[in-house]
């Protein structure tokens, strides 16, 4: 059989932890075929990541460019598609995150071969690989097979394969290859990194978050919230779109594109529980939700749940801290 | 500047309880309420403002049925200059499909810009744009939060993970994938929708497009949809607001948070 690729991502002279979650899942199933696992590194010169993705795959192939410091899709599309054509892998992992979205599909466009996105799943006993997702923002599981190719394109959601602190370390072989002479200038180029979530407020040392989301309705309503994290001594954040209309600055943002926060408690309110901001919360102590949807996610992973309207609950919380 | 926008019409499912299907593959859809896909509302915005200022036309295309001509009609009442509808008829439709129909259809066309949304509220998928752009040929930026032209390039603003973004220089003509939060889309009433029924929607039926059958085969199958595993899930807190409210005062302090 052939290679699994792992397409590694790095950013700011460090490979990024989705790295080792789809190298941890090619493992598991290497084991159970006989594919060899095979990671791709591509970055700037003397970066050290090649040593460390060795003692997680067979072996790692090696693209070393000062063009490559940075990710940059039109060379890694130009590169991998040269690797893949060569190599033919059986299936070859890409996260799904910003870098993996941009670089995903068009790959799959480029090689021909078909991609499925965002997959918190993969079966590849045997043939053609079968992939799990979640549809309709996680209210739903679909699992998607693929038309028969030379191989599969996948991408992979960040937290859905974490491995253990005592994953199985080996030691595989490094391969450098020449980055080909002939790649054309890439159409866009990197200029800067801005941090965005700098602000007046760190909410990641808050012991209490009190967090609201789309259920809060009306911009005018943040009031009353902010009210009862005052009473309660805790800290305001809030779930995407609350961000998204600008009724929040960035960095009250909890998530995958905000801040990853470890509260003793979280108490989410009217926020539904998208992945991405789920992630966000893995390290909180205890998560209360209230929501009025019962079926809506974050109740899969709160510890306690309530189904009521966010308000009446916030007022009758007030009272009692005041009124106690 | 001369922009295409690929917009969808997806269902309404937050506070609702959705059914499987009878074959098992989707969802029962006739209970359901449509809406503009959030994305592409804010990739309409992106796209008019950027004709405000810099002159051009916006054109807006959907594929789906007469149905779907709502969102249609709402990107030409926010000011778009003319739409396209491409009646799929009863086939199949996966990504990949979808960026050939939407590659077809935009080839002809003038264009400095595509804009589509990150990814469409119902499958999630997120990667039509991408795939529309490398069969097109042109740049790309996915997940984008900013765009400001200035002659042959743009710079981009893409959002990273982590409270990070990204700053870049973009060759156009390009397509973006358009994150929510990049703008204020603006208010769209019944009035501005009736309005805009003068201006230009052209329906093209698929089968007039020239598409091969290899074109229109999906590379991908949903075999089975399924309702999530069942996880212990939360310790439901019933009861009415005070004694709901006196229970997480308890469960809170229990926690170790001084309320």
């Amino acid at each position: 059989m052939g290679d699994i690729f792992v397409v590694a991502e790095h950013r700011k002279g460090k490979l990024r932890e989705i790295t080792f979650e789809m190298l941890y899942k090619a493992r598991e199933l290497c084991r159970s075929s006989s594919h060899r696992l095979t990671a791709l590194l591509l970055a700037g010169k003397g970066t050290g990541f090649a040593d460390e993705l060795s003692s997680w795959a067979d072996r790692v192939l090696v693209f070393e460019d000062d063009r490559l410091e940075n990710f940059s899709s039109d060379m890694y599309k130009e590169i991998l598609y040269r690797v893949i054509r060569e190599d033919q892998p059986f299936l070859t992992l890409i996260g799904h995150t910003s870098w993996g979205m941009d670089l995903a599909p068009a790959l799959s466009v480029k090689t021909g071969l078909p991609l499925a996105t965002d997959c918190v799943g993969i079966q590849a006993d045997d043939g053609r690989p079968i992939v799990t997702r979640q549809i309709y923002s996680g209210k739903l599981f679909s699992r998607v097979s693929f038309k028969q190719a030379t191989g599969y394109l996948v991408t992979i959601r960040s937290g859905a394969f974490i491995p253990p602190n005592d994953a199985e370390k080996g030691h595989g072989e490094v391969i450098r290859r020449d980055v080909p002479s002939d790649l054309s200038d890439p159409r866009r180029t990197f200029v800067e990194f801005v941090d965005t979530g700098a602000g007046e407020i760190d909410i990641t040392q808050a012991d209490l978050l009190v967090s609201v989301g789309r259920g809060i309705g009306e911009e005018e309503n943040i009031a009353t919230i902010r009210d009862l994290a005052d009473k309660m001594g805790g800290t305001l954040s809030c779930s995407r779109p609350v961000v998204d209309k600008n009724w929040l600055p960035k960095f009250h943002q909890v998530g995958t594109s905000g801040k990853s926060v470890r509260p003793k408690v979280y108490l989410a309110l009217g926020i539904s529980g998208a992945f991405q901001h789920v992630a966000g919360i893995a390290g909180a102590g205890t998560v209360i939700a209230v929501n009025k949807d019962r079926k809506a996610p974050i109740f899969r992973v709160a510890d306690y749940g309530v189904v009521d309207d966010l308000f009446k609950v916030a007022e009758a919380l007030k009272q009692q801290l005041t009124g106690g | 500047m001369n922009i295409i926008v690929c917009i969808k019409r997806v269902p309404m499912t937050q506070e609702v309880d959705l059914e499987i299907d009878a074959n098992g593959r989707g969802v029962k859809t006739d209970a359901l309420a449509y809406v503009i896909n959030d994305w592409d509302n804010y990739c309409i915005e992106e796209a008019v403002r950027l004709q405000e200022s810099l002159g051009g036309s916006v054109t807006a295309i959907t594929i789906g049925g007469e149905d779907d001509e709502e969102v249609l009609r709402r990107a030409l009442a926010m000011g778009a200059d003319r739409a396209v509808r491409i009646e799929p008829g009863t086939r199949e439709l996966d990504g990949f499909v979808i960026s050939k129909i939407l590659a077809k259809a935009i080839q002809g066309m003038a264009c400095d810009l595509v804009l589509t949304g990150v990814q469409a509220d119902d499958d999630n998928n997120g990667s039509v744009g991408i795939l529309l752009a490398e069969q097109l040929g042109l740049s790309h930026a996915a997940v984008v939060t900013g765009v400001e032209p200035a002659g042959a390039t743009a710079t981009v603003r893409v959002e990273l993970e982590g409270g990070m973004d990204e700053v870049s220089t973009i060759r156009l003509p390009s397509l973006l994938t358009i994150q929510t939060g990049i703008n204020e889309p603006r208010y769209v009433s019944i009035m501005g929708i009736r309005k805009a029924g003068k201006k230009e929607l052209t329906v093209i039926p698929l089968s007039d497009m020239g598409l091969s059958e290899d074109d229109l085969t999906p590379r991908t199958r949903i075999e089975e949809v399924f309702l999530p595993p069942e996880t212990e899930g939360a310790e439901m807190i019933e009861g009415d607001a005070a004694s709901v409210a006196s229970e997480l005062i308890r469960i809170i302090k229990e926690k170790g948070v001084n309320l």
